[in-house]
């Protein structure tokens, strides 16, 4: 069967190839040569959460281009950065937009990921104001009937320490981990989504490819808007929703040869399944 | 006829089995410790015990570290679901035994033996979707240190059952025909002749279901609330060591990292003290008997 596959592969691959050369009229590019016969050995270090992923797409760049090895190491966004820059690494993975004092990097953004507020369908409220969300999290708020809801506890879900989605969600509210009250805490995106399903009093946080995907599938769970804008992996591949961050690869110079092959493919069509299988949103074209 | 040393061999292979099990062992054990080691140099074993909270980070001065709340977790949990189990598994064992017609101890005992199979996520998932709800409806947040009492109990309820049948089994006939003859009720040979005689089985099937319970991870993830807290009703979620591990394992790092480790370290020591607990009350009692 992976004979098979691999066959097939090659087979698309010099179909591809020779479309290329036969597409590009003059002198064949320098690009499709460099497709023919890649080789060597990439190195990718830096965010956990851009790592599963670029794992993924390493295994998927190998399948076709089988002299090449791509090598994925965890350590988080800084050491990412720390890397490109000595050059240790020959890309760095970075779960955030670049700030001004790392402007001297070149970032290719693969995807977004972004997270949303859910409760349960049968809560009747619909929509909560920044302000209401770290209420309720820090625990100033603890009754749905104070925002509008049924009286009733609120069951705040979070996440547990170390979880890019809870970082995410620290940023954006400006808060500290030590700040926030919990009921639950969850380890995945799945088991916050059972527990909320689960408990119509409950609020909580995931990711927002799992969220649309099961709320679409008849979970009994309803997103709510962040900043007045709707929920929905549409609007994070549109870089609309407040609530999301880019996953960045990024490299110390302008990226050639493998590199620049590596990361072209990276920001494919042909890596969207793969994005969307993380839970993660593909880039709109 | 050239005639293989078949004894010797034989106790080769069983001496090098027997150091592979045992060097298995020591080498986790050894492991543990050298990757607690920086967290207990560089936070102190003290302030295991008396940081304010637990919110570690890679940097020890950075994070606090006290692992109290969990431990407490952890030991409520597993004493309250022996507590549940042990006269469940053991009365059961009794039905099965002196009770039940021939027809029905069978496939009773099979089905015990098919609740021993069933894998701890089905149990978790399960508690996860029904039993937690059902809790909530009762006192929110549902996901509480009963959550997890309950689902543990019914997974060490196999395990106890089957070793308290097991015991129970092994009773001499001989004793129970001596019974007969001075004319005691099923009740009276149960109570004077069978369970104390069976006694140090049932103890030991009790520390294996105890070890279990404390063992457990993935269906006490999903069902206790993991809030790091000493609970004040079986209502209020808790952490237990195990989940805590689970949970924050794949992101730790540095000092992070090997406190999680030394949270390892905390259990092989309650296990280890099960074992020695086992071990000792393990010695059948020796009756004389006259030939």
């Amino acid at each position: 069967m992976p004979v098979l596959r691999n066959g097939l592969l090659f087979t698309l691959l010099i179909v591809s190839l020779c479309c290329e050369v036969a597409c590009t009229p003059g002198a064949a590019s320098s690009q499709a040569e460099n497709q023919s016969h890649l080789s060597g050995r990439l190195t990718l270090t830096g965010s956990s959460t851009v790592a599963p992923l670029m794992s993924e797409i390493g295994k998927a760049f190998e399948a076709r281009h089988p002299d090449v090895r791509v090598d994925v190491q965890t350590g988080g966004s800084s050491r990412g950065i720390a890397d490109a820059r000595t050059g240790l690494a020959d890309i760095g993975m970075v779960s955030r937009s670049l700030n001004s004092a790392e402007q001297d990097l070149h970032a290719f953004p693969i995807a977004r990921d972004g997270i949303c507020i859910i409760v349960h369908r049968d809560n009747p409220v619909r929509e909560l104001t920044d302000e209401q969300i770290v209420s309720i999290y820090t625990g100033t708020i603890d009754n749905w009937i104070e925002v509008g809801g049924n009286d009733g506890e609120i069951t705040v879900v979070n996440k547990a320490q170390g979880r890019s989605t809870l970082e995410l969600f620290l940023d954006y509210f400006g808060l500290k981990s030590t700040h926030l009250v919990a009921d639950v805490v969850i380890g995945d995106n799945e088991q916050g989504i059972k527990t909320v399903a689960g408990n119509p009093q409950a609020i909580g946080y995931v990711s927002i490819g799992t969220a649309e995907y099961d709320a679409q599938h008849d979970v009994t769970i309803a997103l709510l808007p962040v900043g007045g804008i709707p929920p929905s992996t549409a609007t994070v591949a549109e870089g609309r929703f407040p609530l999301s961050r880019p996953l960045n690869l990024v490299t110390r110079d302008e990226p050639t040869g493998l590199a620049a092959a590596f990361i072209d493919f990276a920001r494919s069509e042909d890596v969207h399944e793969l994005i969307r299988k993380q839970y993660f949103v593909p880039l709109a074209e | 006829m050239f005639r293989w040393p078949s004894d010797r061999l034989f106790l080769r292979v069983v001496r090098l089995c027997a150091a592979v099990s045992a060097a298995i062992i020591l080498v986790i054990v050894a492991f543990l410790v050298r990757e607690s080691l920086p967290a207990l140099r560089s936070v102190g074993i003290e302030r295991f015990a008396t940081d304010p909270s637990w919110h570690p980070a890679a940097v020890a001065t950075e994070g606090t570290f006290n692992l109290l709340p969990m431990l407490v977790g952890t030991l409520l949990a597993a004493v309250g679901a022996v507590l549940l189990a042990t006269p469940l598994g053991i009365g059961s064992a009794l039905f099965c035994r002196f009770y039940a017609p021939p027809l029905l101890a069978r496939p009773y005992r099979m089905m015990i033996e098919l609740l021993a199979g069933i894998p701890s996520v089905v149990y978790g998932f399960w508690g996860l979707v029904v039993l937690v709800p059902l809790i909530a409806a009762i006192a929110q947040p549902g996901s509480s240190l009963l959550a997890g009492i309950l689902i543990l109990t019914v997974m060490i309820l196999p395990t106890l059952a089957l070793v308290a049948d097991a015991s129970i089994g092994s009773v001499p006939r001989d004793y129970l025909r001596a019974a007969a003859a001075l004319g005691l009720s099923r009740w009276g040979t149960i109570a004077g002749v069978v369970l104390p005689t069976a006694r140090s089985g049932l103890l030991t099937g009790i520390i294996l279901a105890t070890m279990r319970a404390l063992g457990e991870t993935m269906a006490v993830l999903m069902v206790c609330g993991n809030v790091v807290q000493i609970p004040g009703t079986l209502f209020d979620p808790v952490r237990t060591l195990t989940a805590n591990i689970a949970l924050e394992m794949a992101y730790a790092l540095g000092d992070h990292r090997s406190a999680l480790f030394v949270s390892g370290l905390l259990l092989m020591g309650l296990v280890t003290l099960l074992v020695a607990a086992a071990e000792l009350v393990s010695q059948p009692r020796q009756f004389v008997r006259q030939a």
